[in-house]
C-alpha cells in the first residue's frame, strides 16, 4: 500500500494524464476490470439522460465529418472535368460553378453542424464528469466520517487524500475524454470504411492493409516505451528521495562534511536517470513519425492505384482525392482505441481504489436505544478491561480502575508505552475488546458517540488548529459560542492578552500550518477552546518541551483553572502534577504496570520507583 | 530573461546536436512539403495525359522521399530526446551541487520544499519545454513558411486566402486564452483549498471525533466541493470551444481555396493538380499555426520555471573557506566566544548580542534558557552555519573563519534538536560518510544506548532505516543522532536539546556512559530542562539573547533572579534544595 503510494507521489515527466499523447505511460492494471467497470457505471446512471445527449452529439458531428471528404471529392470532379472538357474542345465545356457553390454550401452547412454538435457534446460532457466525480468525491467524504479511527491510524494520510485527489482527478478527466474518444473513434471507423467501401472496393483493400502495420508497430513500440517510462519514473523517484533527504537535512549534511558523498551518490542516480530519460522519450516520441511513414506508403499506394484507375476511367479523381483524407483519419481513431484502451485500465484502477475506501468496514453503530443526552458527574470507571490493537496482541488486560468526580489520573510511563492508549478507549475511538467502561455506572457503549465525546474536553501536545481565524479556532470547541463567551475562555486560558496584541485580534487568521503562533500559543488556544466547551472530563497531555518557562507558566496556571472541579486524565511529564494525582497508572510497552498513589507506587519499588529515582535523583545532589 | 540566458548556457556544449536535431528537423519538413508537389505532378501530368509510366516512377520516388522523411524525423527525435535529458541532466547536478555548498542563510531564504520543487520538478518541466520545442517548435515555423513559400510559388493570389484567416485564427486564441487561463488558475486555487480541508480533518481526526465535527467537517468539504467542481465545469465548458471552432475555421478555410481554386483553374492560372496540392499546404500552414499558438500558453510556464532555476543558480554561498585556511591537525577544543553579535537577515533585533564565555576542554558548558533565547543559534554560529555579524568564535585561540569549514566541522560533535536520520543501514547512518570500523559503530551505539534495540533487530546493524527514519520512534532515532555524533571521537560535542524524546531510565544510562566517553572533551549541552543540566560546570542564562549570567547550579540559584525563575517552574521547593 504505502510502496504504491510513495511511487505515485513522484513527479511525474511526460505527458500528463488526461491530455496529450497517453501511449507511453506505465499502465496500472485493474484487479477486477469488469466487476469495478460496472460499478463505475453505477455512478453514471443518473446521468443518463445527458450521455445519451453526449452520445447522439458525438454520433452526428462525426458522420457530418466523415461526409464532407466525399463532398470536397465531387467538386474536385467537377472541375476536372471541366477542365479536360475544355481541352478536348467540347462545346458549351466549362466548369460547372452553380453545381459547384451547392455543393460548397452544403459542405459549410454540415462543417457548421459538426461543429456545432462537437461543442455541445463537450459542453455537456463537461459538466455530467465533473458532476460524477463531485458526488463521488462527497460520497467518499461522508464514507470518511463513519469510519473507525483504525483506519486512519493504520495508513498514511497522504494515501487517503491521493484516493481523493489524484484518483478522482484521473476518473473525471478520463471521463471527460473517453467516452467521447471512444465514440468518435467508433462512428469514424465504420463511417470511413463505408464511405470508402462505396467509393472503390480495391482501394479500400490498399487502404486496409497499412492498417495491421500500423496497429502492430504501435503496440510493439508502446510496450517497449512502457518499460522505459517505467525504468524513468523509478530512477525519478530515486532522485527525488536522494534530493529530498538531503535538502531536508542539510544541517546535518553540513555538519558532517557529507556534501561530496551526497553528490557523488546524486550523480550516480542522474547519469540513470538520462539513460532511462532520454530512451523513454525517445521511443515516444517515434511513434507518431512511424505511423506517419506508415500513413505515407499508404498515401503513395492510393495515389499511383488510384491514378491508373481514373485514367482507366474507372472511378473519378475527387475520390481519389477522398481517398487521401479517408485513409489519412483511418488510422488516427486506431492509435486512439490502443490509447484509450491504456487510459480507461488506469482509471478502473483509480475507481477500484476508491471503491476500496467506499467498501471499508464502518464504525460499529450506535446501539438503539443509546442515550443522545448524557450529563454525568464524572465518575469513571474500568471494570475488567481488555484491549489490543489486534487481536493476537493483547496489552491491556483486566484493568480495573475507579475514579470519581473531580480526581485527577496521572498517567506515566516511557515514551512508546502506549499511554494514550487510555484516551483511544474512554472517547471510544477504539472498542474494548473485553469487560466495560462506565461513566456515572453507564457503560459507554450504552451512549451516543457525540453524547459521550461531548463529556469531554482534549488538549493534546499535538495543538491541531485548522486555517481559519483564532475566534473560530476556539468556537470550535462549542457551536453557538456568542463573542463573549469565546473571550472569556481566552481570559481564563490566559491567552486573551496574547491575542490582542496580534493586529486583527480575534480575528487573525491562523494560517495553513499554523507557523504564525508558536508552540506556546497553540497550546493555550486549544486550552481556550476545552475551556469553551465545558466538560466534565478533561484529557490533558502534558507539553515536554519548545515552550519557553514564561509561556509555560501561563499554560500551568491555565490548565490548573481548566483542571478544577473536573475529573481530569493527565499524559504527565511533570513531577508536580504525578504527585498531586489522585491516582497513578503507570504504563510500559502497551500495557498498564502499576497503579496507585504516589507513596503506594514508592512503596511497591517497581517501575515507577525506578523511574522516579533515575529521573529525579540527581536533584537530590543539587 | 536574463536569467534565462544563463541556464540556456548549458545548451552549449550540446550545440552539435541540437544543429543536428534541427537540420533532420528541416529534411523531415521538406519531404513533408514536397510529396504535394508530387500529387499534384502526378494529377497534372500523369493523369491528365493518362501517361501510366509517369504515375508508376513519380510514385515510386514519392515512397523515397516518404521513407527518407520518415527516418529524418525519428533520427531527429532521437537527437532531440538526448539533448534535452543531457541538458536536464547537467542543469540538475549544477543546481543540487550549489545547494550543497550554500549555508543555511541561502538554505533558508528559499526554503526546503522550494528547492526540491526547483531541483526536480523545475528542471522537468524545463526538459519537456526543450524537448517540445526541438520536436514541433522548429517543426510548426519551418513547416508554416515552407508551406507559405510553395503555396505563394503556386499561385500567390489564391495565398491570400491565408492572410485573410489569420486575424480569425488570432482572435480564437486571444479570446480562449484571456477567458481559459484566469479559469485555470482560480481552478487550481480552489484545488488546493479542497485538499487543504481534507488534509486538516484528516490529521486533526482525533480532534474532530472528540468535538464532534465530524459533520461540520463534511459540510465545509462539500461547499468547496461544490465551488471547485463548479469552477472546473467552467473551464471544460470554456475549452469546450477550441477543438470545435478551430476545425471550424480550417474547414472554411479550405472551402474557400476550393471555389476561388475553381475561379483560378477557370481562368488558367492554376492546374488541377495544384489545387489539391494547395489544399495541403493550407493544412500544413494552418496546424502549424496552432500548435505555434499553443507553444505560446505553454513558453510563460517554462520561462517561469527558468526564472526560479536561475535564481538558485545566481545565489552565491555567502560562507566561503579563506585562501589559505589555517591547518588544524591537533586540536584540544577550547571554544571561546567574544562578544560574539549576529542578527538573521532581516530581523530587526538581533538573535545573539553581546556573547562571550569559554568552555574547555573536559567541562561541561550549559546553556538554559527560553524558546528564542538563543540557544540554538550558539551552536548554528560554532558550526559556522552562520557568520557572526561582530566579536569572534575561536578555537584554541584560532578564529573559526580562517579555518577550512571541512576541517572545523571534523572536529566537532553535533547532535541536534530534532533527529534526522537518512535511508540506509544503520550502520550508514552512525557512520555517515566517516571511514571507522565496525568496532567504533558498536562502541558508538553502545554508549548512545542504542544497542539494545538494534539487537532485537533481525538484520542488527544493516537493518535499514525508511527515509526519515519512519520505521523507528523518535527515542530510537534520537540515540543513532547521538551515536553517530560519538563515532568519530570528535573534540568537541553539541548536544541541542536531544534527551527530550528519551524516557528517564535511557536518559540516565546514556548520560552516565557520556560522562566516561567524553571526559577529556569540550561539552556543550543545550537544554530546557533544569534536571538536565543541574551538574554541569557552568551553566549560561540565555535570555532575550544576553548573557543574563554564567555560574554553577549553585551559584546561579543564589545571585540569578531569571535563573531562580526557570527553576521554581520546573521544580518543586524540596528538589531545589
Amino acid at each position: 500500500m504505502s510502496s504504491r503510494y510513495k511511487e505515485r507521489k513522484t513527479p511525474d515527466l511526460g505527458p500528463r494524464r488526461g491530455g496529450g499523447p497517453h501511449l507511453a505511460l506505465p499502465v496500472e492494471k485493474a484487479r477486477d476490470f469488469k466487476g469495478s467497470f460496472a460499478r463505475l457505471l453505477q455512478h453514471l446512471r443518473p446521468h443518463l439522460p445527458a450521455l445519451a445527449l453526449v452520445f447522439c452529439a458525438a454520433i452526428l458531428g462525426t458522420v457530418f465529418t466523415i461526409l464532407s471528404p466525399r463532398l470536397i471529392g465531387q467538386v474536385t470532379t467537377i472541375i476536372f472535368t471541366g477542365v479536360v472538357e475544355k481541352m478536348k474542345q467540347v462545346p458549351g465545356a466549362g466548369i460547372d460553378f452553380p453545381r459547384i457553390g451547392k455543393i460548397l454550401l452544403l459542405l459549410v452547412a454540415l462543417y457548421l453542424a459538426s461543429s456545432l454538435f462537437r461543442y455541445l457534446e463537450f459542453f455537456v460532457m463537461a459538466r455530467v464528469s465533473q458532476r460524477i466525480v463531485s458526488e463521488l468525491r462527497n460520497r467518499v467524504r461522508a464514507k470518511l466520517t463513519r469510519l473507525p479511527l483504525k483506519y486512519y491510524d493504520s495508513r498514511p494520510h497522504g494515501d487517503i487524500l491521493s484516493r481523493v485527489t489524484n484518483d478522482m482527478d484521473l476518473i473525471s478527466s478520463s471521463l471527460q475524454h473517453s467516452v467521447i474518444q471512444i465514440t468518435e473513434a467508433l462512428v469514424t471507423i465504420i463511417g470511413i470504411l463505408i464511405m470508402m467501401l462505396t467509393i472503390n472496393g480495391w482501394l479500400t483493400l490498399i487502404t486496409l492493409v497499412t492498417l495491421p502495420l500500423s496497429f502492430f508497430v504501435t503496440t510493439l513500440i508502446a510496450r517497449h516505451s512502457q518499460k522505459q517510462f517505467a525504468a524513468q519514473q523509478r530512477e525519478l523517484g530515486a532522485l527525488n528521495g536522494h534530493v529530498e533527504e538531503m535538502y531536508g537535512g542539510h544541517l546535518i549534511v553540513k555538519a558532517f562534511n557529507y556534501e561530496k558523498q551526497s553528490l557523488n551518490r546524486f550523480k550516480a542516480i542522474n547519469q540513470r536517470l538520462y539513460e532511462a530519460g532520454w530512451k523513454a522519450q525517445f521511443m515516444s516520441g517515434i511513434i507518431m513519425p512511424l505511423l506517419g511513414f506508415i500513413s505515407n506508403i499508404g498515401y503513395v499506394l492510393i495515389a499511383i492505384v488510384g491514378s491508373i484507375f481514373v485514367t482507366q476511367g474507372r472511378i473519378a479523381l475527387g475520390d481519389v482525392q477522398a481517398f487521401f483524407q479517408y485513409s489519412r483519419q483511418f488510422s488516427h481513431p486506431i492509435v486512439q482505441t490502443a490509447n484509450i484502451a491504456n487510459i480507461l485500465q488506469s482509471t478502473i484502477a483509480a475507481a477500484e481504489r476508491v471503491f476500496e475506501l467506499l467498501d471499508e468496514g464502518e464504525e460499529v453503530a450506535d446501539t438503539k436505544g443509546a442515550l443522545a443526552d448524557f450529563a454525568p458527574r464524572g465518575d469513571v470507571a474500568f471494570e475488567g478491561v481488555y484491549f489490543g490493537y489486534s487481536d493476537d496482541n493483547i496489552l491491556i488486560k483486566d484493568l480495573n480502575l475507579n475514579i470519581r468526580a473531580g480526581q485527577t489520573v496521572a498517567i506515566v510511563g516511557p515514551t512508546g508505552a502506549g499511554k494514550t492508549t487510555l484516551v483511544n478507549l474512554l472517547l471510544r475511538f477504539y472498542d474494548v475488546k473485553g469487560g466495560r467502561i462506565t461513566i456515572d455506572g453507564v457503560d459507554i457503549r450504552e451512549i451516543k458517540r457525540d453524547a459521550l465525546r461531548k463529556c469531554f474536553g482534549m488538549v493534546l501536545q499535538d495543538t491541531w488548529l485548522f486555517n481559519g481565524t483564532i475566534k473560530d479556532n476556539i468556537a470550535y470547541g462549542r457551536e453557538n459560542a456568542t463573542t463573549g463567551e469565546i473571550i472569556r475562555a481566552a481570559e481564563a486560558a490566559q491567552v486573551d492578552h496574547f491575542i490582542r496584541t496580534l493586529p486583527q485580534g480575534y480575528d487573525t487568521v491562523i494560517n495553513q500550518d499554523a507557523s504564525n503562533l508558536s508552540q506556546g500559543q497553540k497550546q493555550l488556544i486549544t486550552i481556550a477552546r476545552a475551556i469553551l466547551a465545558d466538560p466534565p472530563i478533561l484529557i490533558l497531555d502534558e507539553a515536554t518541551s519548545n515552550v519557553d518557562t514564561r509561556t509555560e507558566i501561563l499554560i500551568q496556571r491555565a490548565t490548573a483553572r481548566l483542571m478544577q472541579g473536573r475529573t481530569s486524565f493527565v499524559i504527565a511529564h511533570r513531577l508536580s502534577t504525578i504527585r498531586a494525582a489522585d491516582l497513578i497508572v503507570v504504563m510500559n510497552k502497551g500495557e498498564v504496570v502499576e497503579q496507585g498513589t504516589h507513596t503506594e507506587l514508592l512503596a511497591q519499588g517497581g517501575l515507577y520507583a525506578e523511574i522516579y529515582k533515575s529521573q529525579f535523583s540527581t536533584t537530590q545532589a543539587g | 530573461m536574463a536569467k534565462m540566458g544563463k541556464i540556456l548556457r548549458h545548451l552549449k556544449p550540446l550545440r552539435l546536436s541540437i544543429a543536428a536535431a534541427l537540420s533532420l528537423v528541416m529534411v523531415r519538413v521538406l519531404t513533408e512539403l514536397y510529396l504535394p508537389t508530387l500529387t499534384a505532378a502526378i494529377v497534372n501530368e500523369g493523369i491528365v495525359r493518362g501517361d501510366t509510366g509517369y504515375i508508376v516512377a513519380v510514385g515510386s520516388r514519392m515512397l523515397l522521399v516518404a521513407a527518407l522523411g520518415g527516418i529524418a524525423s525519428i533520427a531527429a527525435n532521437h537527437q532531440s530526446a538526448r539533448v534535452s535529458a543531457a541538458f536536464a541532466r547537467d542543469l540538475r547536478e549544477e543546481v543540487f551541487s550549489r545547494v550543497e555548498d550554500f549555508s543555511l542563510h541561502e538554505f533558508d531564504k528559499f526554503g526546503t520544499a522550494s528547492l526540491i520543487t526547483r531541483t526536480i520538478n523545475d528542471i522537468n518541466q524545463l526538459q519537456m519545454a526543450l524537448l517540445m520545442g526541438l520536436r514541433m517548435m522548429a517543426m510548426a515555423p519551418l513547416m508554416s513558411i515552407g508551406g507559405i513559400i510553395m503555396a505563394v510559388s503556386l499561385d500567390p493570389t489564391l495565398s491570400l486566402i491565408f492572410v485573410a484567416l489569420l486575424p480569425f485564427l488570432f482572435a480564437l486564441i486571444t479570446i480562449i486564452g484571456r477567458r481559459g487561463i484566469p479559469l485555470f488558475q482560480k481552478m487550481q486555487v480552489k484545488l488546493d483549498n479542497l485538499n487543504l480541508i481534507l488534509r486538516e480533518s484528516l490529521t486533526g481526526i482525533r480532534v474532530v471525533r472528540a468535538f464532534n465535527r465530524e459533520e461540520y467537517e463534511r459540510e465545509r468539504f462539500q461547499r468547496a466541493n461544490e465551488d471547485y467542481t463548479n469552477t472546473a465545469i467552467k473551464v471544460h465548458q470554456v475549452m469546450s470551444l477550441v477543438m470545435p471552432a478551430m476545425m471550424l475555421v480550417m474547414n472554411l478555410t479550405i472551402v474557400g481555396i476550393i471555389w476561388f481554386g475553381g475561379l483560378r483553374i477557370d481562368r488558367g492560372f492554376m492546374q488541377v493538380g495544384d489545387l489539391m496540392a494547395f489544399i495541403q499546404y493550407g493544412m500544413h500552414i494552418m496546424f502549424s499555426l496552432v500548435a505555434i499558438s499553443f507553444m505560446f500558453v505553454q513558453l510563460p510556464r517554462a520561462l517561469a520555471s527558468a526564472q526560479r532555476i536561475g535564481e538558485v543558480l545566481d545565489t552565491l554561498p555567502t560562507i566561503r573557506d579563506p585562501e589559505k585556511p589555517v591547518p588544524v591537525a591537533d586540536m584540544r577544543g577550547v571554544v571561546e566566544f567574544k562578544g560574539v553579535t549576529f542578527s538573521y537577515p532581516g530581523a530587526e533585533r538581533p538573535a545573539l548580542c553581546d556573547i562571550s564565555f569559554t568552555a574547555r576542554p573536559g567541562q561541561v558548558t550549559a546553556i538554559i534558557g527560553g524558546t528564542g533565547s538563543g540557544k540554538s543559534t550558539l551552536s548554528r554560529l560554532l558550526l559556522r552555519f552562520y557568520d557572526i555579524d561582530r566579536g569572534s568564535i575561536m578555537v584554541d585561540g584560532i578564529d573559526i573563519r580562517s579555518i577550512g569549514q571541512a576541517d572545523l566541522r571534523a572536529k566537532i560533535g553535533y547532535v541536534p534538536q530534532q533527529a534526522i536520520l537518512f535511508s540506509g543501514s544503520i550502520r550508514d547512518n552512525i557512520l555517515f560518510g566517516k571511514d571507522k570500523g565496525e568496532a567504533e559503530v558498536a562502541k558508538a551505539a553502545e554508549i548512545a544506548q542504542a544497542t539494545e534495540f538494534i539487537r532485537k533487530t533481525p538484520a542488527g546493524f544493516a537493518a535499514d532505516i525508511a527515509q526519515g527514519g519512519k520505521n523507528i520512534s523518535g527515542g530510537q532515532k534520537q540515540r543513532l543522532a547521538i551515536a553517530r555524533a560519538l563515532v568519530h571521537k570528535p573534540k568537541i560535542y553539541i548536544f541541542d536539546e536531544c534527551f527530550s524524546a528519551l524516557d528517564f531510565k535511557t536518559d540516565a544510562k546514556l548520560r552516565a556512559a557520556l560522562k566516561e566517553e567524553t571526559a577529556n572533551a569540550t561539552v556543550i549541552i543545550i537544554a530546557q530542562r533544569v534536571s538536565t543540566i543541574k551538574d554541569a560546570d557552568q551553566i549560561i542564562v540565555l535570555e532575550k539573547g544576553r548573557i543574563a549570567g554564567i555560574g554553577t547550579h549553585g551559584e546561579l540559584l543564589a545571585t540569578n533572579n531569571i535563573y531562580r525563575e526557570i527553576v521554581s517552574s520546573q521544580l518543586t521547593e524540596e528538589e531545589i534544595a
